[in-house]
């Protein structure tokens, strides 16, 4: 692994001999880089971002740090790489909070559109729909009808507001056209202990969380929310399978750079992070977690340009419609 | 496989010297981030994560294990010496810990401290191995009604038995419930008391707080009268326990360790009772209350079992269930992963040697703890010679490294000064700081079991009396307000928090 890796640097090294660069940017990187994540250490984005930060460590020749900027869904830590300095040095990875941000906060201190320079998609995290194991609904068809005629007498755990969970379950009533009532956790760690304990119906949670729970036989899985079913659970159905057409969400993970950074670093970034997502390491480990790197032509700017801008458009609908607001 | 050649199974594991080894530099690492106030096992634990890639799942997790149970020992170290507490159990620890210092009795506190934490921790280990997945099932049926009731129990009983300064006590709960509600509401999102400051979306910082109010209030409290000074200024008696010293922390110990394992293996926040609970048990059982605040060596010795036997159960729902009940153990969780195992119900049957292992390791890290401590009480109270005025800028600036190293974040920086001024008032006041830690630390659950348990019940707060948990728990809290109330047992009341100075 190691070899390979270093055979990948002096690849690395001698095309970016060809490409004529600034000065500045030929010798990056030449000091450690710091990855900000937005949320505390030990979190689903937080063992994502170690596992990419260590691959990219190894192409880069440099270490890249791991620094938590906890705090306000994700805004704070956003906010401040971008208000950091341009130079390449400070980066964010960021889920699908970066897209509902805007909606969300009346007041965001930053413009996800202008004030970074996206350098790629890192992984999309599916999403499973899962009860109790005593709850009723043997099937999805079941749980369907079932949601439908009990409504509000249906509890829903989520994570708080803007929470993948709350935004998981958002989609599925608006799907639904059916209210039930949310209950609202410190994350989903203790949501899933109520869940365990058969205190509460339902949740919607990324497979980080469920999967060795669904495999365990401690929780039922209804459906995965993605378009197609997923290899680490190939017996729970898609929503689509279940009648619920166009039925799409993974919480997408992707590496940004404060605006105006000199674009060969971008470049060499980018570089970078699909060196670090083709690494048999962190796929692995992916796996293990019950997600997937993406593939090459999607960790880059433009890929995840296209997926925020369109995600910042879907969520701000989906967000105004159900009358959720962070302030 | 029964109890016994599970153990067997484990001890193979945790007695190989390669793990010997890295259970050491666990708890040895834990030890020293547990001193530093805020330089916390959670941001050690995800510092090294990427160091224990190249480890096998077995050594990786046993020392990561070590880290934090190696914290919890480390972490009654300041607050013992100079009143900085980096936790909400070392917040207990403080309150006698710190008075048993001024008295030149720091090494006793010291050795106290260790020698519960040890005992604690290995009975809770047995615990941990004998019953762990019974005891995590039963856990599983404390839903938010029961949590309510607990905390609603573990208020009362501290407020029922406040005494004298009975108003300012509920006085500093109030007070501390109000701090703790700072920030956005995680029910409706909407930000309370955060006057604009996104910093404060997520709520005060605990440990800003706590090395505010006791830290930094203590200071300008010894500097305000540089003549009078006092701190460590009483000549160092013994280092050691004496013959009556261990006869008065032997049932304190025991009780902790009852108190502490038991509420360590609730996922919803039972760890965060145990020290405050084992303060006030001890409290109302001594024959000698009025000692409380002024030095009582049961008033370290029973927090300090609790706590640590906390921090050993606490494993259970994670080991067990894959459920964790606080960041750190979701940390653990992460560790997990990266080694390719997924926490939950089948660690226990799929990788028998990794399961049995870290619990034989807990054995192990404990020993190796008492070892490493024990020696190191002289090395600490020598710490109390430093002059003054060199010691007490260096508590200020470990106690800011600290805390800005959680959240990077400046702002905790304003906090410590803010509540330092806060503190020293407080002091000033006649007011104790430890009430309002413990309303800080439990408002906010209090508040989060109450709101869910009434949605989930769809506003029936008859849900509180029907679950029969829940109702022998609210029982329980009502005989200890009529205890309180009835004049003929007036006479007996005690009080729990006062630190007079």
């Amino acid at each position: 692994m190691k070899k390979f890796s270093t055979l990948m640097l002096a690849v690395l090294a001698a095309g970016s001999a060809f490409t004529s660069v600034s000065a500045f940017a030929q010798d990056y990187p030449t000091q450690p880089i710091t990855i900000v994540v937005p949320f505390s250490a030990g979190g689903p984005t937080d063992t994502v971002t170690r596992l990419v930060a260590a691959a990219m460590s190894e192409d880069l020749g440099q270490q890249v740090v791991v620094q938590n900027v906890g705090g306000a869904g994700g805004t704070l830590g956003a906010g401040q790489v971008a208000a950091a300095n341009p130079d390449g040095y400070t980066l964010l990875l960021h889920h699908i909070g970066m897209s509902t941000a805007p909606a969300l906060y009346a007041s965001l201190p930053f413009d996800p559109m202008k004030d970074f320079e996206p350098i790629g998609l890192v992984t999309e995290v599916p999403m499973t729909i899962v009860a109790r194991k005593d709850f009723q609904p043997e099937t999805l068809e079941d749980l369907i009808a079932y949601v439908k005629e009990n409504g509000e007498n249906v509890t829903y755990a989520n994570a708080g507001i803007g929470a993948a969970s709350q935004l998981c379950g958002l989609l599925f009533m608006d799907a639904l056209d059916v209210k039930m009532t949310e209950v609202p956790y410190q994350g989903t760690g203790p949501a899933m202990t109520d869940l365990l304990g058969g205190q509460i119906d339902m949740m919607c949670d990324q497979t980080t969380n469920t999967t060795s729970q669904i495999k365990a036989g401690e929780i039922k899985a209804y459906a995965v929310t993605t378009p197609e079913r997923i290899a680490v659970l190939p017996d729970v159905p898609t929503l689509a399978e279940g009648g619920l057409e166009n039925f799409n969400l993974a919480i997408w993970h992707g590496l940004y750079a404060p605006a105006g950074t000199d674009k060969a670093i971008i470049e060499r970034l980018t570089k970078s992070l699909q060196t670090a997502l083709a690494d048999e390491n962190v796929g692995n480990s992916f796996a293990e977690l019950g997600t997937y790197p993406v593939p090459a032509d999607q960790a880059t700017p433009e890929a995840l340009a296209q997926k925020l801008e369109g995600q910042i458009g879907l969520w701000g609908e989906v967000i105004k419609a159900a009358g959720v607001s962070a302030q | 496989m029964d109890l016994f050649s599970s153990l067997g199974l484990g001890f193979s594991v945790a007695l190989d010297p390669f793990n010997v080894f890295y259970c050491f530099v666990g708890v040895l690492l834990g030890t020293l981030v547990g001193v530093l106030p805020g330089i916390g096992p959670t941001a050690t634990i995800a510092m090294l994560l990427p160091i224990t890639f190249s480890l096998n799942p077995e050594t990786a997790l046993i020392m990561l294990a070590g880290i934090y149970y190696g914290a919890q020992y480390g972490g009654s170290t300041t607050a013992i010496l100079i009143n900085l507490p980096g936790e909400s159990s070392a917040a207990v620890t403080a309150i006698d810990g710190y008075q048993m210092a001024r008295q030149g009795r720091a090494g006793p506190a010291l050795a106290a401290a260790a020698l519960g934490s040890f005992f604690a921790g290995s009975v809770a280990t047995f615990l941990l191995a004998a019953f762990a997945p019974p005891l995590a099932r039963a856990a599983l049926s404390f839903g938010s009604p029961e949590y309510f009731s607990l905390i609603v129990l573990g208020l009362l009983v501290s407020i029922a038995l406040a005494h004298g300064s009975i108003l300012k006590a509920l006085a500093m709960i109030v007070l501390g419930l109000l701090l703790g509600m700072v920030g956005q509401d995680i029910y409706t999102g909407t930000p309370r008391f955060t006057f604009g400051l996104r910093e404060l979306f997520g709520g005060l910082n605990f440990v800003a707080l706590a090395v505010g109010v006791f830290g930094i209030a203590e200071i300008l409290r010894n500097l305000e009268n540089e003549r009078e000074r006092e701190v460590g200024v009483k000549a160092v008696k013994n280092l050691w326990l004496t013959r009556d010293d261990f006869r008065r922390i032997a049932a304190p110990v025991l009780r902790g360790t009852v108190i502490g394992s038991l509420l360590g293996i609730l996922p919803g926040g039972g760890h965060i009772l145990s020290a405050f609970a084992s303060y006030s048990a001890e409290k109302r059982l001594s024959k000698h209350p009025e000692q409380f605040g002024k030095g009582a060596i049961e008033g370290v010795a029973g927090p300090e079992s609790a706590n640590n036997a906390a921090a050993q159960t606490s494993f259970i729902p994670l080991m067990t269930l894959g459920i964790p009940a606080h960041p750190v153990m979701a940390l653990m969780i992460g560790a997990f992963i990266l080694q390719g195992i997924t926490p939950g119900p089948n660690v226990i049957n799929e990788q028998p040697a990794l399961f049995w292992g870290i619990i034989a390791s807990m054995w192990v890290g404990n020993l190796l703890l008492v070892i490493l401590n024990l020696p190191l009480v002289g090395l600490w109270v020598k710490m109390l010679s430093i002059p003054y005025r060199v010691l007490f800028p260096a508590i200020v600036l470990f106690a800011c490294i600290g805390t800005l190293s959680i959240n990077q974040n400046i702002f905790d920086i304003y906090a410590i000064a803010f509540f330092g001024l806060v503190g020293y008032l407080l002091i000033r006041f006649g007011c104790e700081p430890a009430p309002l830690l413990l309303g800080f630390v439990l408002g906010p659950l209090l508040e989060e079991h109450l709101r869910r348990a009434m949605i989930i019940s769809r506003g029936d707060p008859m849900v509180f009396v029907e679950r029969p948990i829940s109702a022998a728990l609210l029982a329980l809290a009502l005989a200890a307000v009529l205890i309180a109330v009835l004049p003929n047992i007036r006479r007996k009341r005690q009080e729990v928090f006062v630190e007079d100075d």
